[in-house]
């Protein structure tokens, strides 16, 4: 029932983008797609939360349509309803904001339809149970949102990431439909079931990891298949940016997660090393490349891919784990994961949907052009400043307790018997930790130099703050980051039933009987945290200070001008900017990975050009891994450009010569 | 009515390490004075400090926010309870679960970035400065820290400081390597981050190369005396780390006599006065470098601790 009931509310979402196809430019009908997307998401959200921890057994459905001898077949378990909470939380989240920044669209015709779409193409390729059904539905997917990051097409550089975010889509796509077809053997047993029976053989289950990693990996922001990510992410309207980037790059992860986990079999131990390796790079590669930016949206969408590199780092972990058999661990690891997969689609969303607020506020999205917003939008400003601490990892957030957790899966892993593993492992953590460090750097930057400080242009000087459904969708994300944060005995518990599907039935244990709701994730190691007293602690200390001190001792405050040492400049200018808070962190780890270069140029005395400081950056993946294959492409393509212009007769001939030479190969493989 | 005795000791570990930051700072402060051979001022001198701030107005910046008046609040509270989290004269106190090492280094990144964010808010050169150097030095010192948390647990098997200094106090962990790259890595992290030279200068305001002074400097009255407060604590907090996992002679466990929780309170005090005048001696002995060779410092605080992660992970003998 639950299952036929979203199919039916996934077909609702795509009627209400048929309809708004017609009537998109009517008054209202922002309101009605955003509305009926909100209610559907609602539901849907409610019915996955009802299976999850009803702790219901997977129902199935199969319906004649798609490929005539395979139907469509459809399954909800438990992992699929963990992430159908994940999408039509985010969606829910996402459709309430719109509500309000919708209405400021000014091409309502190339949004409405698709959004919708979109969101019912995520729900579906969590529902779907063969790989027909799987790829069609992914390859929706990538379509809908493909559309909505070209909503604003007339700006050339979205143009260009709608063009690289479409190859590299199709890249993934190619790389999917080569695994189901390995997995599915020579007799076609697409559907999942039997791909679940069949044993998979060394080689090929070895091949369809890889490709399965290049297929999801590049849809989420492996490195090095990011590229597209920080050039579309931004480009969309500001809640589908929340959506791909806190919801639909979850979803590839969910596509790696049910081929490596549940379709492929016992795991060998390389693959482990293999995930983790990548997730290390991806988390460290991903945060200097945000540190780098300015602007706020691409900054963000860089973030994901640091994000993706943690929870990738975590998957690693429990691939290795099983691999030897210890399941507890594994346990641990892939609870990690999940953790962090729902605070990335909590904090992300929030990220995105408050500079949303901003973009409408100001229409910057530049922070150099920004500054000082806390003054005019105080509320925008707290949500956001919670979502940074959030994904900054900083207690009694809930950033940090899936970062503790994937440390207390390193540090469980010593026991791992293969030798390159344990060189890897402790040098991913060391990944993990500085990646952490940085994040909190990229975050400060971010919410600094956007919110603080005095307005560095008269669009921030003149924001205004949000409307109301855009702070309330805010500020269901922000108390969602808190009580996760506060209360993760309860999120463990609730990922338990997925875990236990995907690990063989080893889980870990209840959380919610601890005292006090610490977090104990292993019983022998003994580590505890307790996210609940710990603010409690500091919310007790912290207004016990300041009561204290307004009581006994002074509670006076004056204004005047900025002391600065003495020597006050009045202009904006003289702030940090984006460039200049990262500089110190480009000048240690940038010279090293984008061969970051400064020039300073002074004019001699008596010129009167303004003095110039130049920074040069590369982004080594693009410059060494895309530009050459793109070179060689077009250096093969002109190539061939000499077959457009022939005549009849050497076309002819060509053909004949083909012809002849196929027949030769046939004789001779004969 | 020993859970009540327990929760007392606990409180009492709150009230110590608030009352004797202060005496700590001032203590290296008089010390280092008398190594350069000025009277200097005595030990007692932060606390009249903090007394004279806390009865002063405020000036607040025309441009400060709200953020900038809740910050030393929230600066204060999230140092105050990662320093009494860490044990000091008894172990196994009722709240030693509440946050294992890992969560007391997390709490005071959250410390540090509001801070930072604080240095950003009225908007001036200055607090850029320090707020975008701060950061820098704590994207490779907290990495290094963890590292050294990653060392002991996988020697002690677990992360929460107080089973740590039980193990310690086993004979048999002996001298190891592994130790000893971490305990490097830990003091080159703690004079990072608590401002000392040679990575800052705690004593300077008008040089360029300052970076916690520079954050705090639009601060006055008691914003600022809760700023002092919290980066006295965090002195604190690095030296009675450092104490608690390599010097944990003289603790008392949790549900001791008066007598032990006496000789553990002494044994604390002798173990801060060592770590001060060791400070004061290394301060005075050598000059502050360039703040970009910072990185390369730090970087070898990074790789220590690595290298003593990785000899464990290849042997737990090392």
């Amino acid at each position: 029932m639950p299952l036929s009931l979203s199919l039916g509310l996934a077909m609702a979402l795509l009627a209400v983008g048929l309809h708004a196809i017609a009537a998109s430019r009517r008054a209202g009908c922002t309101r009605q797609v955003y509305g009926v997307s909100l209610a559907v998401c609602i539901i849907l959200l409610g019915m996955a939360l009802a299976h999850l921890l009803g702790g219901r057994t997977p129902i199935t459905l199969t319906l004649p349509i798609g490929l005539p001898w395979l139907g469509a077949h459809f399954r909800l378990d438990a992992l699929s309803a963990f992430f159908l909470i994940v999408v039509n939380l985010g969606g829910a989240v996402a459709s309430l904001f719109a509500l309000g920044y919708g209405q400021h669209e000014k091409t309502p015709e190339r949004v409405l339809p698709f959004y919708p779409a979109f969101l019912a193409g995520m729900n579906l390729v969590l529902l779907a149970d063969d790989a027909f059904t799987f790829l069609f539905v992914w390859e929706f997917m990538s379509l809908s949102s493909w559309a909505l990051v070209m909503a604003h097409h007339r700006e050339p550089a979205n143009a260009r990431a709608g063009y690289l975010y479409l190859v590299m889509a199709c890249f993934g796509t190619l790389a999917l439909l080569l695994a189901f077809g390995l997995l599915a053997g020579p007799d076609g047993g697409y559907d999942f079931a039997a791909i679940r029976a069949a044993q998979a053989t060394p080689g090929a289950a070895a091949l369809v990891l890889a490709l399965a990693l290049a297929g999801a990996g590049s849809k989420a922001g492996l490195v090095p298949l990011h590229v597209w990510l920080p050039l579309a992410h931004p480009a969309a309207p500001s809640h589908v940016s929340a959506l791909m980037s806190g919801v639909m790059t979850k979803v590839a992860v969910y596509g790696f997660i049910r081929i490596a986990f549940d379709l492929l079999g016992a795991p060998a131990w390389w693959w482990g090393g293999l995930v983790l390796a990548l997730g290390g790079i991806t988390a460290v590669l991903g945060v200097l490349y945000a540190l780098m930016q300015h602007d706020l949206k691409r900054l963000l969408a860089y973030h994901t891919v640091e994000n993706i590199g943690i929870i990738f780092i975590g998957l690693g972990l429990a691939l290795a784990f099983q691999a030897n058999h210890m399941y507890a661990n594994a346990a641990l690891a892939l609870t990690a994961a999940l953790f962090h997969i729902f605070n990335h689609s909590l904090f992300k969303s929030l990220l995105f949907l408050g500079t949303g607020a901003v973009l409408t506020a100001t229409g910057e999205r530049d922070m150099d052009r920004l500054g000082g917003l806390i003054h005019p939008m105080p509320w925008t400003a707290l949500a956001f400043l919670i979502g940074a601490a959030a994904i900054s990892a900083l207690p009694p957030l809930n950033g940090f307790v899936s970062e503790w957790l994937t440390f207390q899966a390193i540090l469980a892993s010593p026991e791992l018997p293969q030798w390159p593993l344990k060189f890897l492992v402790p040098a991913v953590g060391a990944l993990l930790a500085l990646s952490a460090a940085l994040a909190a750097t990229c975050f400060v930057k971010a919410f600094g130099i956007t919110f603080l400080g005095r307005p560095r242009s008269p669009a921030a000087a003149g924001a205004r703050e949000t409307d109301r459904y855009s702070l309330v969708a805010l500020f269901v994300l922000a108390v969602l980051c808190l009580l996760a944060g506060i209360l993760p005995g309860l999120v463990v518990d609730g990922l338990s039933p997925v875990v236990s599907v995907l690990n063989g039935g080893a889980r870990l244990t209840a959380q919610s009987s601890q005292p006090w709701l610490t977090l104990v994730p292993v019983v022998d190691v003994k580590s505890t945290y307790n996210g609940l007293l710990v603010l409690l602690f500091m919310a007790f200390s912290g207004t016990g200070a300041a009561l204290l001190i307004h009581r006994f001792a002074s509670a006076a405050a004056r204004r005047g001008p900025a002391w600065d040492c003495g020597f006050p400049e009045a202009s904006p200018a003289t702030q940090y900017t984006a460039g200049s808070f990262a500089q110190p962190i480009r000048r240690v780890f940038g010279s090293v990975v984008f061969q970051a270069r400064e020039r300073v140029f002074m004019p001699p005395p008596g010129d009167l050009r303004p003095a110039r400081l130049e920074v040069e950056l590369h982004d080594p993946v693009w410059e060494r891994g895309y530009a050459p294959i793109i070179t060689a492409v077009v250096a093969l393509s002109s190539r061939f450009n000499a077959f457009q212009y022939l005549t009849i007769r050497r076309y002819l001939s060509l053909v004949f010569g083909a012809l002849v030479l196929l027949l030769l190969g046939m004789v001779l493989w004969r | 009515m020993a859970l009540t005795a327990d929760y007392g000791v606990q409180g009492c570990q709150m009230l110590l390490t608030l009352l004797l930051a202060p005496l700590l700072t001032g203590f290296v402060r008089t010390l280092k004075a008398r190594l350069l051979r000025r009277r200097g001022p005595t030990p007692l001198q932060p606390y009249r400090d903090l007394l004279k701030l806390l009865r002063k107005d405020v000036v607040l910046a025309d441009s400060a926010s709200w953020l900038f008046r809740v910050a030393p609040y929230l600066i204060f509270a999230a140092i105050w309870v990662a320093a009494s989290l860490v044990p000091t004269f008894a172990s196994g106190l009722p709240f030693s679960w509440t946050a294992d090492l890992i969560a007391i280094v997390a709490l005071l990144g959250t410390a540090r970035f509001f801070l930072a964010l604080a240095g950003l808010d009225v908007g001036t050169s200055f607090g850029g400065i320090g707020a975008s150097r701060e950061m820098m030095i704590a994207s490779l010192a907290e990495p290094a820290m963890l590292m050294m948390v990653f060392t002991l647990s996988l020697l002690a098997g677990t992360t929460e400081l107080s089973a740590v200094a039980r193990f310690m106090l086993n004979a048999d962990v002996g001298l190891r390597v592994s130790l000893a790259l971490a305990l490097l890595a830990l003091l080159m992290v703690a004079i990072a981050e608590n401002a000392r030279i040679p990575v800052d200068n705690p004593a300077t305001h008008l040089e360029l190369t300052m970076v916690h002074e520079a954050m705090v400097l639009e601060y006055s009255g008691r914003h600022l005396a809760l700023i002092e407060l919290a980066a006295s604590l965090k002195l604190l907090l690095y030296l009675s780390l450092t104490a608690c996992i390599f010097a944990p002679w003289g603790m008392a466990t949790a549900g001791a006599g008066p007598l032990d929780y006496l000789v553990g309170v002494v044994a604390y005090l002798a173990k801060l006065a060592t770590g001060g005048l060791l400070l004061a001696l290394f301060e005075t002995s050598i000059a502050k470098m360039r703040v970009f060779r910072v990185g390369e410092f730090l970087g070898a605080a990074l790789m220590l601790g690595l290298l003593g992660t990785l000899l464990l992970f290849v042997s737990r003998s090392l």
